[in-house]
């Protein structure tokens, strides 16, 4: 009987898998490089007419030539920031509502239902904002604001619904649904028997909550609020709706102002001189090197606070 | 000796399936009482009604009555708060919370109301010591409770648990993910415990039961086949069922 050596045919089968499976992790890194490459050469021209200069002045002016992205750089950090402190809360609250709290029956639909939210498309949160949203808030809610919060700098500003905080709060809307799945998920990996320790020697279900449940999942809970930043920072479309594209920086939250994104899904297409063109690549490699450092120190504090040790 | 806990007609339901049925046993004051049995015969489901952990979870669903100090705590509307801080557990696993050994000592302590620095550390120092743990980690309370070692964690749990001033101390497995030396002074611990509480321990390692129990039931499907005082269970057992399980003969 012939015996068939399979051998060697597994050996180069694996041998091939190994490379495909390298090659397209790979691709990755090469990619991410590939994309910093091209943005820092199309931005050279913008670099060499300003160097430095381009980060921190705050005059755009495409007719005279002149462009300084500090108010881009600023409205973006500050709609996400505000949109953190919005998101936070209301998510952790609907993860720990999930997982501690909701009969069957509720958990399955409102999983569901955040899950759905995250798949609508951003340009429909853009649309809802400014057909609906906005009016409501010039209407409604920013007159009082600035009668009544006026004098915290922060509350005052422009009534028109659409501005700094109004982007801060659609923004919000958009990252809820991620943060709170995202935490959802980590908070059910608490071993039950971890819990039953809390509520074994007396505690309620608020204090089990907050001093075992959160401490625990701590450094999961940053990672998921990261994630979010991570979006609220690049988010185009709706913010460009809401933001009021204006090239100033204000205190005041209800004024308009602009982000990099914003800036480049509208002025990309007006963009005929090189220099002006240049400065709006650049405006890109400096959202890259800005998200870039947010997820960079969020590994770092993941590492920080991880809970070491105890295999529960 | 009194009894502590009464356990009359006691029959557990988890949903549609019956866990417990028509336990009847008594658990004498400040003595450890050992359940043993083969896996899933209901010690650990019995031990965890006790002080209705149990209701954490939808679905489940108590009949008879459990009389701890006369009163029945399987009644509606008990503070089960109140309940759990009169009946500590300790869990077949350390779970020491992510948080400093001085914290996790003080963490039943500061449930309870109590805010003077000067008396939380009294009574933590105080469950270290009951514990048998103080001389050993005095010095560096303030790290991480994690830095323990299995044994080491498994004790600073049972000062957690000991630390609120229980009067009955559960123990679900307790040495079940520790070393042979560990366990030898979890034990010794358990003797001490018994001058001021009440112990009752599920067990799988019936040498552990025959060494430190007064008195021992043996819990077949969710029923409890013999229950008498640990050395007539293991001299001379009533019972064929526990006579085999005991010499090994299943289980």
């Amino acid at each position: 009987m012939p015996v068939i050596d399979r051998h060697k045919a597994d050996k180069a089968g694996d041998a091939l898998f190994k490379g495909v499976s390298y090659f397209f992790a790979l691709l990755v890194i090469v990619l991410m490089a590939l994309i910093f490459v091209v943005l820092f050469k199309e931005s050279l021209l913008s670099i060499r007419a300003f160097g430095f200069k381009f980060i921190y002045t705050s005059v755009w002016d495409p007719v005279a030539g002149e462009f300084g992205a500090l108010p881009a750089i600023w409205g973006t950090i500050v709609s996400s920031i505000i949109a953190i402190v919005i998101a936070v809360p209301v998510s952790l609250g609907i993860a720990i509502f999930l997982t501690e709290m909701a009969p069957k029956s509720l958990k399955g639909p409102i999983g569901t239902a955040i899950e759905l939210l995250a798949s609508i498309p951003s340009i429909i949160y853009g649309m809802w904002g400014l057909f609906i949203f906005a009016p409501l808030l010039s209407e409604y809610v920013e007159p009082y604001m600035v009668e009544y919060l006026g004098f915290i700098p922060f509350f005052n500003g422009a009534p028109l619904g659409i501005g700094m905080l109004p982007a801060g709060f659609i923004l919000a809307i958009m990252i809820i649904p991620f943060i709170s799945s995202v935490s959802r998920d980590i908070f059910q990996m608490v071993p039950p028997i971890l819990k039953e320790s809390g509520y074994g020697v007396g505690a309620t279900r608020w204090e089990v909550i907050r001093k075992v449940v959160l401490p625990y999942t701590r450094s999961g809970i940053i990672g998921a609020v990261i994630l979010g930043l991570g979006r609220a920072l690049g988010e185009t479309m709706a913010v460009t709706f809401l933001i009021g594209n204006s090239h100033r920086i204000s205190i005041a939250l209800l004024d308009p102002a602009t982000s990099i994104s914003a800036t480049l899904a509208n002025e990309f297409t007006e963009a005929v001189e090189d220099l002006y063109l240049s400065s709006l690549v650049e405006l890109g490699l400096i959202l890259f090197v800005i998200t870039f450092i947010v997820l960079a120190l969020a590994k770092l504090l993941i590492g920080r606070f991880s809970y070491k040790g105890g295999n529960l | 000796m009194t009894d502590k806990i009464k356990i009359k007609d006691l029959n557990f339901h988890y949903g549609a399936k019956q866990a417990l049925k028509n336990i009847n046993l008594s658990v004498k004051e400040k003595e450890i009482t050992a359940l043993i049995g083969p896996s899933g015969c209901g010690k650990t489901t019995f031990l965890r009604c006790l002080n209705r952990m149990h209701d954490l979870y939808p679905g489940n669903r108590y009949e008879g009555e459990i009389i701890i100090d006369g009163k029945n705590i399987l009644e509606k509307g008990l503070d089960l708060i109140k309940l759990r801080s009169r009946v500590g557990m300790v869990f077949q696993k350390p779970t020491p919370f992510p948080m400093s050994m001085f914290e996790n000592v003080a963490f039943g302590v500061k449930l309870m109301g109590i805010r003077k620095k000067k008396e939380i550390s009294e009574r933590v120092e105080k469950a270290l010591r009951d514990s048998a743990l103080w001389d050993e980690i005095k010095d560096r309370l303030h790290e991480p409770a994690l830095s323990l070692s299995g044994g080491q964690q498994q004790r600073l749990c049972i000062a957690r648990a000991v630390a609120v001033e229980p009067e009955v101390i559960l123990m679900d497995e307790p040495c079940s993910a520790l070393d042979p030396v560990a366990t030898a002074k979890i034990e010794d611990l358990m003797t001490d415990l018994k001058k001021y509480y009440t112990v009752v321990i599920v067990t799988h390692n019936m040498q552990q039961a025959a060494r430190v129990s007064e008195y021992t039931g043996f819990f077949m499907l969710g029923e409890v086949v013999e229950f008498d005082f640990t050395r007539k269970i293991f001299t001379a057992p009533a019972n064929k069922l526990t006579e085999d399980y005991i010499t090994g003969r299943f289980g």
